[in-house]
């Protein structure tokens, strides 16, 4: 049962309508940021605001809604997202990815492929990608307009030239339909193949900045890089602690007091979908 | 006021509107795929699908241009009751609706600037078929290619040319929808057997 006090999904339908419309030419226009009248939600901007909306704005009572945070369903966050749509939406919810309908995430991608008919709602805190090369919007909007994207390359040799290597790890930017340069949210950059060619939806939701953009099913993604320095979709080299997978993003948590500490799968419900099927990893119990 | 004015509205107005918008996001999404959309009884000559568009994405922030037979009073009274958008003329319009020969030339609608290409007019397309035949299409939403009956071919190449400027389209017809977006390359089926 949905709560009676609010609208279906919390927001009023003007404003509903409003993002449906920037959703819409989003996916008109891959990796073109639109602006949106963000509103107010009863939670704090640092929770995801922008992906709230948007998930509002596309979720009917059919659906059967997922949210993780970092990889995982069990956070504050997470819980607290997912318990704002099953009572104001009415929606069922699920950990389990396969099952879900529509995901919304912050700063991860899913392990387990994502299907037609899934979309994916992402959590955005910063969508320029350009921001940090020049603060002010109306230069970035020109620079996206003449696709001068020089100096965002600049940036990152720089980092070779430092590091040997490309060293930004999250938020790794990428050219949509050789068109647009986006930010693909704090996702780390393991995850950033999984852009391209994906048979779902996927939607970005800035609260605070104002901004949507999509992907649409099946687009053409690709992350920046250098004939002499190519992209590589880098993890731990480890299996996982607890599943044994080694396929998977893993996060390092420390385990005791004693400063004694594991690799584990970032994706919760992955690693214990395969916990389940019998994968034991070093450290399982 | 004639009693159909205030009649064909949806029946549960925030759960028709949010799988009436899933209908046109999965069409504007994946081009080429015909959805059903229903929930909405407008006036003739609108198309329940088309009815079911305006009430879903119109209200009195989206400026509408009525186009031919479209433009009268059942349908006038029906959307100022429903969705009280203002009626404007093609250049100002966010919306346009009526059948293909109605709405042309493109040239009178906004394609959105270089800086802000979202500000651009989406055209709802009263079309008399709508199947996966024709006109081939390719790009973002498409894994190898799609087919769409489309009224025109060199038309929407033109708009092609504009991207990321351009006008996006919806085409409806009963209780289906199917959605060509600028971004879509289109070509003729023998254009495609001539390449091969
Ligand atoms: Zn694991």
């Amino acid at each position: 049962m949905t709560d009676q006090a609010y609208n279906f999904a919390y927001l009023d339908e003007q404003t509903k309508r409003m993002i449906r419309r920037a959703i819409l030419k989003g996916l008109a226009i891959p990796g073109y940021q639109v602006p949106f009248a963000s509103r107010e939600m009863p939670m704090p901007y640092g929770w995801g605001t922008g992906g709230v909306q948007v998930s509002a704005a596309v979720l009917t009572p059919d659906d059967r809604f997922k949210v993780i945070d970092q990889g995982a369903d069990d956070t504050t966050n997470a819980v607290s997202i997912r318990s704002f749509f099953e009572r104001t939406a009415g929606v069922a919810t699920t950990t389990v990815t396969t099952e879900a309908t529509v995901i919304q995430t912050r700063h991860r991608i899913p392990e387990v492929p994502l299907a037609e008919g899934q979309i994916l709602v992402y959590q955005v805190p910063i969508p320029e990608p350009l921001r940090f090369l020049e603060p002010r919007e109306s230069e970035t909007r020109k620079m996206h307009s003449l696709e001068e994207y020089g100096l965002m390359h600049v940036k990152l040799y720089e980092d070779i030239a430092r590091h040997g290597h490309i060293a930004t790890s999250y938020a790794y930017p990428v050219k949509v339909e050789g068109r647009y340069v986006m930010d693909p949210s704090p996702i780390p950059k393991f995850d950033n193949p999984k852009l391209a060619d994906c048979p779902a939806i996927q939607l970005f939701g800035a609260g605070r900045e104002q901004r949507i953009y999509a992907l649409p099913p099946y687009t053409q993604v690709v992350s920046l890089d250098f004939e002499d320095h190519p992209f590589e979709a880098s993890r731990a080299d480890h299996p996982c602690g607890l599943c044994g997978a080694v396929d998977s993003y893993l996060d390092e948590v420390i385990t005791d007091d004693a400063g004694g500490r594991m690799f584990v799968c970032s994706d919760t419900d992955y690693c214990e979908t395969r916990q389940a099927a019998g994968h034991r990893g070093k450290d399982a119990a | 006021m004639h009693p159909q004015t205030l009649e064909g509205g949806f029946a549960n107005p925030a759960a028709d509107a949010a799988h009436a918008f899933r209908s046109v996001m999965e069409a504007v999404a994946r081009p080429g795929t015909i959805h059903e959309i229903t929930g909405a009884r407008p006036p003739a000559p609108l198309s329940p699908a088309a009815g079911a568009v305006l009430l879903t994405l119109c209200d009195t922030d989206t400026p509408l241009y009525l186009a031919g037979a479209a433009d009268c009073d059942a349908v006038r009274a029906w959307l100022a009751f429903h969705t009280g958008a203002p009626l404007a003329g093609p250049s100002d319009c966010m919306f346009a609706l009526g059948t293909w020969d109605a709405l042309l030339p493109l040239s009178a609608y906004p394609k959105g600037s270089p800086e802000y290409p979202d500000r651009s007019a989406t055209l709802i397309v009263e079309a008399p078929a709508l199947s996966d035949e024709g006109a081939v299409l390719q790009g973002p939403g498409i894994r190898d290619t799609a087919r769409l009956s489309l009224p025109d071919i060199g038309a929407f190449r033109q708009n092609r040319a504009l991207f990321p400027l351009g006008l996006d389209f919806l085409f409806t017809c009963d209780g289906r929808i199917a959605a060509l977006p600028r971004a879509t390359r289109v070509a003729a089926p023998a254009e495609m057997a001539e390449a091969r």
